[in-house]
């Protein structure tokens, strides 16, 4: 009988919806943060559990970031080499191919020294620290999320609600994200900035303007989800629109909340970091990025993607903790 | 009819007064008769099953008395109201074949539900949850998720939570349809203890004769194509009955008639 319930079924396949969206963010958090491995434990029992494949995983990955280092870097070290009319040895190249102050890709050791500069060395209200850009985008990310899923609950509140609004607005819904946001964004702040809209609001207009949609298409789908049978039981309670909202169409929708919302805070953080861009490189992962491109400093290009990736993957995270504290009290199993 | 009703006073007033009740539903293949003309009436404290085979209209009707369809002809009354009027009088409950519990409350806020939707104080909600949990034997479930129950328990559970608002009139729709035999044998016999001691107007569908023949005072027999009412048999089984009647002649008679009565319907 639970098996069947509708409740349930839809949140097994919006767990599966989030695989992949979850998953990658995953990989990228253990990229910076897993590093332990003891090849003393037994090869069976480490590939066991989760933290056993993940790690290994995490190890190839580093190596090919090696290997890629040594082979994108190695033109110009000899041309460095060259210049100086140095001879050199194999070793010494691929040393060398690791140490640049300007490295094509720059290797994960160069990345976490520059994370390690950034954000232990630095105090926090420093615009060298990058504790103090990841604070800034994160701001607009949450404002943008917050405001966006907002505005999504309520488009689908009455998309489900009125007949004229489902045949009106959906296509106006649908229509609004076949505009390339972000590639029209930097236009979009520098108009907002003409306007006086300057700093904070018009980087969360960017975010809010990519959220409101995974929540609203969702929710119209999550609040459509209680089965006939359902609703013909509220109908012999004699319950009003809004009994049969609160009490029925919003905890079945839930999962596709929880679901929608995870997409959701990712694609915030995006739009937030590329509304930073065009901003005169004031403040904020976006213009660490910019200026980073602007001076050929890719190292601390890298230093603030890891810091992207590790701010979504806690965003993310954080929203699966909320989901499962939520969906115990409400009784799943 | 009419003022016949009325000199007989609102207590003789039948609960479901059906007079040549006709519905209709429009389909991409042409219209097709769900009911035909049917009239019949359901008597305070009547214990009366709906049998027939599947598209005979039995469920139908049952949800045209609970203002779940409309009709396209004829005349229904619910407690001399209109079965809309009764719906918002909450002057029935309602048990679906499935128990369709609430996934995310436990069993006696599932029960309590309809109280809160009616509006009712939490005391006395609580009052009345106790009480008909007990009634169906679920006291001790009160805590517990839906998943947790069995099947059966969980179709209990959605009798107590019908009954909770305390309706004149209970309406089940095929509710141990999907339970096995030995659980079914067991809640038509809970089912039959409740009605004597709850004196309530049942109107039961199904489509298992012995279950009919056991729990009825009166078993309408409904037939396919059109949907429509071809035998009302009256049964006079004593009212403290076990499971042990279905061996006695005059149940196996009832059992022969309905059965007849099915088979006439379909030829």
């Amino acid at each position: 009988m639970p098996e069947k319930s509708p409740f349930f079924r839809q949140f097994r396949t919006a767990r599966e919806f989030v695989t992949i969206v979850h998953d990658n963010v995953h990989v990228m958090n253990q990229i910076t943060i897993n590093t332990s491995y003891t090849p003393l434990v037994s090869w069976q029992r480490l590939m066991a559990g989760s933290a056993g494949p993940v790690t290994v995983m995490v190890i190839i990955l580093i190596v090919i970031w090696y290997i890629a280092v040594i082979f994108m870097n190695t033109p110009w070290q000899i041309d460095k080499f060259k210049r100086a009319h140095q001879q050199w040895t194999t070793w010494e190249l691929v040393q060398g191919t690791m140490q640049q102050r300007r490295p094509v890709i720059p290797a994960p050791h160069q990345v976490l020294v520059e994370l390690y500069k950034t954000v232990v060395q630095k105090n926090v209200t420093s615009r060298r620290s990058l504790v103090y850009h990841s604070a800034v985008t994160l701001s607009s990310t949450l404002l943008g999320f917050l405001t966006g899923g907002l505005l999504g609950i309520f488009l689908a509140v009455g998309i489900v609600h009125v007949k004229s609004l489902d045949k009106s607005l959906m296509p106006w819904i649908i229509a609004s994200q076949t505009i390339p946001i972000l590639a029209i964004a930097p236009m979009v702040i520098v108009v907002l900035g003409a306007i006086g809209l300057k700093g904070l609001i018009p980087k969360s207009i960017i975010s809010m303007y990519l959220c409101f949609f995974p929540v609203a298409i969702s929710m119209v789908k999550g609040l459509r989800s209680p089965d006939p049978l359902q609703l013909d039981l509220m109908r012999t309670f004699s319950a009003s629109k809004s009994q049969v909202f609160f009490k029925l169409r919003w905890q079945s929708a839930l999962p596709y909340l929880f679901t929608s919302l995870k997409v959701s805070v990712a694609i915030s953080l995006v739009g937030a970091i590329v509304a930073e861009l065009p901003t005169g490189a004031q403040a904020g992962l976006g213009s660490r990025l910019l200026a980073g491109s602007y001076y050929g400093q890719t190292v601390q290009i890298w230093a603030a993607l890891v810091a992207a990736s590790v701010l979504a993957a806690g965003l993310v995270s954080l929203i699966g903790v909320v989901e499962r504290v939520v969906f115990k009290r409400m009784g799943a199993h | 009819m009419k003022t016949k009703v009325q000199a007989g006073g609102v207590s003789q007033s039948p609960v479901i007064d059906i007079q040549d009740l006709s519905l209709v539903f429009k389909t991409a293949d042409g219209p097709v008769n769900a009911l035909h003309e049917i009239s019949l009436t359901v008597q305070r404290g009547d214990f009366v099953s709906f049998i027939g085979p599947s598209g005979c209209g039995k469920t139908t009707l049952l949800r045209v008395i609970a203002d779940l369809e409309q009709p396209t002809g004829g005349r229904i009354q619910v407690n001399g109201m209109s079965p809309h009027e009764a719906r918002l009088a909450r002057a029935y409950g309602y048990v679906f074949q499935a128990a369709a519990l609430y996934p995310w409350r436990t069993i006696e806020r599932n029960v309590a539900l309809p109280l809160e939707i009616a509006g009712i104080g939490r005391d006395e909600q609580r009052r009345r949850v106790d009480q008909f949990l007990e009634l169906v034997e679920l006291q001790d479930f009160k805590k517990k998720f839906p998943w947790q129950l069995s099947g059966g328990m969980q179709q209990r559970a959605s009798i107590a939570r019908a009954l909770c608002v305390r309706p004149e009139l209970l309406l089940m729709d095929e509710p141990f349809g999907a339970l096995d035999e030995i659980v079914r044998d067991h809640l038509n016999e809970q089912l039959l203890k409740l009605w004597l001691k709850t004196n309530k107007t049942i109107v039961f569908v199904t489509h298992s004769i012995p279950e009919a023949v056991f729990l009825s005072k009166r078993i309408v027999v409904m037939s396919p194509r059109p949907g429509r009412v071809i035998d009302i048999i009256d049964t006079n089984f004593p009212t403290q009955r076990t499971l042990d009647i279905r061996e006695t002649p005059e149940f196996i008679e009832i059992a022969h008639r309905v059965r007849e009565g099915l088979r006439s319907g379909h030829d």
